[in-house]
């Protein structure tokens, strides 16, 4: 089957590799019709999380065609359409009881902050992920959710990572009606998660970013505020305190993670030397800029550190500043009913549609956010384009 | 500070799920008492380990299910067999793992061209989209690394004059 294989730091390319088997008896192999690279995909393009080994197969945001399962399957069958979550969750672990699916104890032998995800490094369990034709879906009677007939296979796709993850960014800012938000990235996650700030009640939205293409972007699909941090400032906190009477947002949200830009130290400690999990730079600003008493919640993922405090363990483990990997599985029953009810079109994020064949441009085109993308899907040739 | 706007019409949901009883996010909401007894969920059946899986030491065993994606092997494989005797908490543990995603590059490179493979560098790294999208900065890339290139190659070479013996 054809695939996606990483070869290193910004060089990936599709090959053909032996069909995925079942290896456990709750797995299940799903063709794949849709699958999207993911701002967290660049983290891994990019060589910013250790333990990313060469041959891997990442896309943990795909949807599919149940083709086969295993003896122990019972909740899916062949032929079913369904929505894969990012996490692999086996649904009765402590951290899973809890909702916390992002967590769980039975899915991720290689590191204990996170659970496992599909198509991640090693770190997250070294599972291969759905930038493929066919994919094994571990726990397949607890994570995968029908498509309900009738939903656009675009929006059903969304709702594996982005929008739950852009939801739960949302709650965990602990919004109260009225509150002013700022979100900063206005990559697909951020935009959804300013978009999503309006249904907790917020009063006020703001998105911060340095392309003027994904704010301009921001703008009409979250109805929000959206400031360039090169052009419209000369500093972001102090930026966000003046326009806010001085007192700063209510909550903010780092929808950044490790990738983030804007300081010059810590891209060459944090992205280029690998000295801390990745640049913090989004993170010092939401922390200086939020008001005494406000609220940090933390969905962009930060690698393992050194020297700065292990904010992506926060992260993974789901810590109270607010901060965790979306539990896709708590959000979708929501999030179908928001689609299927028209709050929320996440297709509309959709600006490239590639072919896998060609997903070298796909992650280039995302990666340098070239002709103008926000979000990019990908279609096996076996997928009915 | 601007005040909350008054009509919120425009916004299609807004306020939808702003009540907090009605929140399906916030974690921890059905404790149950047995977060207090361990490890004590029944356990899924044991995924067959048929290739090598490396296992956090911060844990007993492996989980239920493992991954399939790239067993450890070569000199990055030693490397990570090394990282995985020390716990996460630990720079012994992340920092030969950096290293070995460096190494594991390079084997990568030769196991093309021992199976007889040349890797299209220009390919995998997507310029093909950058030559359609974006040709400037494809161009200053390429520049770039031409004069680097050329200024180290004319260093090299004047060193090298400048090394030869004297005669006499």
């Amino acid at each position: 089957m054809l695939a996606m294989d990483f070869r290193g730091p910004r060089r990936v390319r599709a090959v053909q590799k032996p069909m995925p088997e079942i290896l456990h008896p709750e797995d299940a192999i799903v063709k794949v019709l849709r699958t999207c690279i993911c701002g967290s995909d660049l983290h891994l393009y990019n060589g910013n999380v250790p333990d990313t080994r060469v041959g891997m197969t990442f896309g943990h945001e795909f949807i599919g065609e149940i083709v086969e399962i295993g003896s122990e399957v019972t909740e899916v069958k062949v032929g079913d359409r369904v929505m894969v979550p990012f996490n692999i969750a086996c649904g009765r672990c402590i951290c899973c009881k809890q909702g916390m699916y992002g967590n769980c104890y039975e899915s991720n032998s290689e590191s204990t902050a996170g659970g496992g995800f599909l198509g991640y490094s090693h770190t997250g369990g070294g599972h291969n992920g759905g930038q493929a034709e066919y994919a094994r879906v571990p726990y397949a009677n607890f994570g995968p959710t029908v498509i309900p007939a009738g939903m656009d296979l675009d929006d059903a796709v969304l709702l594996t990572d982005i929008t739950p993850t852009g939801y739960q960014a949302a709650e965990m800012a602990g919004i109260q009606p009225g509150d002013t938000v700022v979100v900063f990235g206005a990559g697909p996650v951020g935009i959804m998660a300013a978009r999503c700030c309006w249904l907790f009640g917020a009063g006020r939205v703001i998105i911060i970013d340095q392309y003027d293409y994904r704010l301009e972007f921001a703008k009409n699909f979250a109805k929000c505020e959206a400031y360039n941090f090169r052009t419209d400032m000369d500093d972001p906190v102090m930026f966000l305190k003046k326009i806010t009477d001085w007192i700063g947002p209510d909550a903010c949200i780092d929808a950044v993670g490790a990738e983030a830009e804007g300081n010059v130290m810590q891209t060459i400690t944090g992205r280029k030397l690998l000295l801390q999990g990745g640049s913090a730079t989004a993170l010092h600003w939401a922390i200086n800029a939020v008001r005494k008493g406000g609220v940090i919640s933390i969905v962009g993922v930060y690698g393992p550190t050194d020297n700065l405090i292990p904010i992506g363990n926060v992260l993974n483990k789901g810590l109270t500043i607010r901060a965790n990997q979306a539990s896709v599985k708590r959000h979708l029953p929501r999030m179908i009913d928001h689609v299927m009810n028209g709050i929320l079109k996440p297709s509309l994020l959709i600006t490239h549609r590639i072919p896998l064949e060609e997903v070298a441009e796909g992650y280039h085109i995302f990666s340098a956010r070239l002709d103008n993308c926000i979000k990019t899907v990908l279609i096996p040739p076996t997928a009915n384009r | 500070m601007k005040k909350t706007a008054q009509d919120f019409a425009h916004i299609p949901g807004w306020g939808i799920d702003a009540d907090p009883k009605n929140d399906p996010t916030y974690p921890n909401r059905h404790r149950t008492g047995e977060e207090h007894d361990g490890r004590s969920w029944e356990r899924p059946t044991q995924q067959v380990l048929d290739r090598e899986v490396l296992h956090s030491i911060e844990r007993p065993d492996y989980t239920a299910v493992v991954g399939n994606s790239v067993p450890p092997s070569g000199l990055s494989g030693m490397i990570r067999r090394f990282a995985f005797k020390y716990s996460e908490n630990s720079y012994l543990h992340w920092l030969p793992l950096v290293m070995a995603d460096k190494v594991n590059v390079v084997e990568g490179l030769l196991d093309d061209l021992a199976h007889g493979t040349v890797p299209n560098i220009w390919a995998e790294k997507g310029y093909n989209s950058e030559w359609k999208h974006d040709k400037k900065s494809l161009f200053i890339k390429l520049g770039t690394v031409a004069a680097l290139t050329a200024g180290v190659v004319y260093l090299m070479t004047s060193n090298n004059k400048g090394s030869k013996p004297k005669r006499g």
